[in-house]
C-alpha cells in the first residue's frame, strides 16, 4: 500500500502564499476529503502531491523525496482528476479512457491485453462501457465526467487524486461516484478527493481535512472537522447538522455576517 | 486500431467515415508513389515511358538519361521529402500546441530559414557555391529558435510559445522586406523574390545531400513523442499527471521542427499551406487523436507537394509557375471545404 507524508509544505505564487506549512500523511485504503471554501488552496495542495506545481517542504511517496522520481514514476503511482478537465481533440470514449494507461507503456510500445482489459474495467466501473466509440467532446456534462473519471481509474494506480469530481453530476451519480471512491479506497487504494458537498464529504469519507486560507486548519473524522463554529469560521455560513436513516446531513442555511471582521 | 463495442446510428456513421489505419497508409503511400513517378516522368521534355524506364536502368539517350537522373529524379526526391517534412510538422504543431491552425510558419522556424537564405542572396554569398544558400538557411532557422527559445524561456504554456513564434517570425519577414527594400538593383530584388515564391526547380543531388539528411533528423525527432501529443489533450497538467516531461517534449518539436524544415526551406524556398492544409484533410479519416495523424499527415504531404509540383510543370505559362503559388492556390479552396466540414462535425 501506498504512503504519503507531507512536512511543511509551501507553495508561493508571485511571492503570495497559496498553501501555508501545511503537514500530514495518510497511507492506502483511505478516502479523504479535503474540503475549504474557493480559494483555499485545495486544487494548488493536491497538484503540489503531484508534483505540478513548485512547493517546498517535504513530500515523501513511500518514503522517497517526491522529486527523486521521474514524472512517469509519479503518474503510475499517483491518477489524477484535475479540476474543469478541458478536451482539445474530440476523440472517442474509449481512446479517452485508454490515455489512462500511458504512464505503463514502454517507449513506442503498443497496449496490451492487460491495458486494454484496465480501460475495460474502468470503464465497466464509471458505467461508461456503453458510450466507448462516442465522441467525448459530444457528450452531457454528467457523462463527460464519468468518462474523465474513467481514464484516471484506469491507470490502476495505489494513489487516486481527484479534485471535485461531482461537479455538475445529478444526486444519482454523485452517489455513484462517492461509491467508487469509496470501493477503491477498500481495495487499499489511497484516494483523496476535493469535495464541496459537505453532506456527501461527511457521509463518504474516513477523514476530512479542512484548508483555509492555505493552512490546514482542521484535520480528523468527518465529526471532529465539521463543526458548527468551524463553518462559521472558514464559509462565513450557519448551517443545520442532523441526520436521517442514520445519513448525516449539512445543510447551509444562511450567510453568517462576521467571518472576517 | 480502434476496438468497437455496440453501435447506435451515430457510431455506425462515425465508422463509416473512419478508415482503418492500414488502409489509410497503404492509400497514401500508394499516392505518394504515383506523385514520384508522375514527377520522374512528366517533364518539358516529353520522353515516352519505355525510354524513361531505360534511362533510369542505366540505358537509352545519355541526353534523356541526363534529364531523368540530374534534374527530375533529384526534384521527386526532394518533393517528397519537403512535402514529408511540412505534413509531419503541421501535424505534430497542431497536437502540440492543440491548436488547428499551427503550420511551421507559427514559430518562426521557416520564416528564420528564408531570411539565412535572402542573407545569402543579399550579399551574393549565395554565387560562391550552391551549398551556401540552404547552409545559410539552416542556420537562419536555428537562430530563428534559439530566439524563440529565450523569448518563451522556460514557459511550457502554448499561448506563450505562439506569442514568442509570431515576435521572432514577424523579425525574420521584417529582415527579408528590409533586404528588398535596399537590393542595390532590379535583379538583385528579382532574385530574392524569385527565390521566396519557393520552387524545386534545377535542384541537384547537392541539393538532395543537404536537405535529406536534415529531414530524416527532423522528421525522427518530431515523429517522436506522438504519446505525449495524445496526453496534451487533457490538457499541460493532464499531460504531465500521465507522465509527461513537455520540456523533453518540446525541446525534441521544436529542434526537430528547426532542422527539418530548416533544411527543406533552404532548398525549397517558402512553400506554405501543405503543413496547414494536409493534417486537416487526414484527421476525419483517422479517431482524431494527434498520435494518429502524425505518419499519414508526412506521407500526405509527400504526396500533395509532389503533385503540386508536376502541376506546375504541366499547367502552361510563359514564365514557370513556382510552386509555393500552387500550393497557396489549391492550399485556399481545400481549407475552406475542411473548414465548413469541421464546423459541422466538431
Amino acid at each position: 500500500m501506498v504512503s504519503l507524508a507531507i512536512r511543511n509544505l509551501v507553495v508561493r505564487r508571485a511571492g503570495v502564499g497559496v498553501v501555508e506549512q501545511v503537514s500530514f500523511s495518510a497511507d492506502g485504503g483511505a478516502l479523504i476529503g479535503i474540503v475549504g471554501p474557493n480559494g483555499a488552496g485545495k486544487s494548488t495542495l493536491v497538484q503540489a502531491l503531484l508534483g505540478l506545481v513548485a512547493s517546498t517542504g517535504d513530500i515523501l511517496l513511500d518514503g522517497q523525496p517526491l522529486g527523486r522520481r521521474s514524472r512517469a514514476q509519479i503518474a503510475r503511482t499517483i491518477a489524477y482528476l484535475p479540476q474543469g478537465q478541458s478536451l482539445h481533440w474530440p476523440l472517442s470514449v474509449d481512446r479517452l479512457v485508454a490515455l489512462g494507461r500511458l504512464p505503463h507503456l514502454a517507449p513506442l510500445s503498443r497496449m496490451t491485453t492487460e491495458d486494454r482489459a484496465a480501460v475495460d474495467r474502468a470503464m465497466a466501473t464509471a458505467d461508461v462501457t456503453a458510450l466507448a466509440t462516442r465522441t467525448a467532446t459530444e457528450l452531457s456534462g454528467g457523462e463527460r465526467a464519468r468518462v474523465l473519471l474513467a481514464r484516471a481509474l484506469a491507470v490502476e494506480a495505489p494513489a487516486l487524486i481527484v479534485d471535485e469530481p461531482l461537479a455538475s453530476l445529478d444526486p444519482a451519480h454523485q452517489m455513484r461516484v462517492m461509491e467508487i471512491l469509496r470501493d477503491q479506497a477498500k481495495r487499499g487504494v489511497l484516494v483523496i478527493a476535493v469535495l464541496h458537498d459537505l453532506g456527501l464529504a461527511a457521509r463518504h469519507c474516513d477523514r476530512l481535512m479542512m484548508i483555509d486560507r492555505g493552512r490546514l486548519v482542521a484535520d480528523g473524522t468527518p465529526d471532529t472537522v465539521l463543526t458548527p463554529e468551524r463553518l462559521r469560521e472558514t464559509y462565513g455560513i450557519r448551517a443545520w447538522f442532523g441526520s436521517a436513516a442514520n445519513v448525516p446531513l449539512i445543510v447551509p442555511i444562511a450567510r453568517a455576517t462576521s467571518r472576517h471582521d | 486500431m480502434t476496438y468497437a463495442l455496440g453501435g447506435n446510428d451515430e457510431t455506425d456513421a462515425v465508422r463509416i467515415r473512419r478508415v482503418t489505419r492500414g488502409r489509410l497508409l497503404g492509400g497514401l503511400m500508394l499516392l505518394a508513389a504515383m506523385a514520384g513517378v508522375a514527377s520522374v516522368a512528366i517533364g518539358s521534355a516529353a520522353i515516352p515511358p519505355d525510354r524513361v524506364f531505360e534511362a533510369l536502368i542505366g540505358h537509352g539517350d545519355p541526353i534523356e538519361r541526363a534529364i531523368l537522373l540530374e534534374l527530375r529524379l533529384p526534384r521527386a526526391i526532394l518533393g517528397l521529402a519537403v512535402g514529408a517534412m511540412l505534413g509531419l510538422s503541421g501535424a505534430a504543431l497542431q497536437g502540440f500546441l492543440r491548436n488547428p491552425l499551427a503550420e511551421p510558419s507559427v514559430l518562426g522556424a521557416s520564416n528564420g530559414a528564408s531570411l539565412g537564405a535572402v542573407i545569402a542572396l543579399y550579399f551574393g554569398v549565395a554565387e560562391i557555391h550552391p551549398a551556401m544558400l540552404p547552409a545559410l538557411a539552416i542556420i537562419g532557422a536555428f537562430a530563428a529558435l534559439g530566439l524563440l527559445f529565450v523569448l518563451s524561456a522556460g514557459s511550457e504554456s502554448a499561448l506563450s510559445l505562439i506569442l514568442a513564434g509570431i515576435a521572432v517570425g514577424t523579425l525574420a519577414v521584417a529582415g527579408v522586406s528590409l533586404a528588398l527594400n535596399l537590393s542595390p538593383n532590379p535583379f538583385a530584388a528579382m532574385e530574392i523574390m524569385t527565390w521566396l515564391l519557393g520552387s524545386l526547380e534545377d535542384r541537384s543531388f547537392t541539393h538532395v545531400m543537404l536537405a535529406l539528411p536534415c529531414i530524416a533528423v527532423g522528421i525522427v525527432l518530431v515523429a517522436w513523442d506522438g504519446r505525449a501529443l495524445d496526453a496534451l489533450t487533457l490538457g499541460e497538467d493532464g499531460a504531465r499527471a500521465l507522465g509527461v516531461d513537455l520540456r523533453y517534449t518540446r525541446a525534441r518539436i521544436l529542434v526537430g521542427i528547426a532542422v527539418g524544415v530548416g533544411g527543406a526551406v533552404a532548398v525549397s524556398g517558402a512553400i506554405g499551406f501543405i503543413g496547414l492544409i494536409v493534417p486537416h484533410l487526414i484527421r476525419p479519416m483517422t479517431d482524431r487523436s494527434p498520435s494518429a495523424i502524425l505518419l499519414p499527415s508526412a506521407i500526405g504531404g509527400a504526396a500533395l507537394l509532389t503533385f503540386a509540383d508536376v502541376l506546375v510543370r504541366v499547367i502552361p505559362t510563359s514564365s514557370e509557375l513556382k510552386l509555393g503559388v500552387v500550393t497557396a492556390f489549391l492550399g485556399v479552396p481545400v481549407f475552406v471545404v475542411q473548414l465548413m466540414r469541421e464546423r459541422r462535425s466538431w
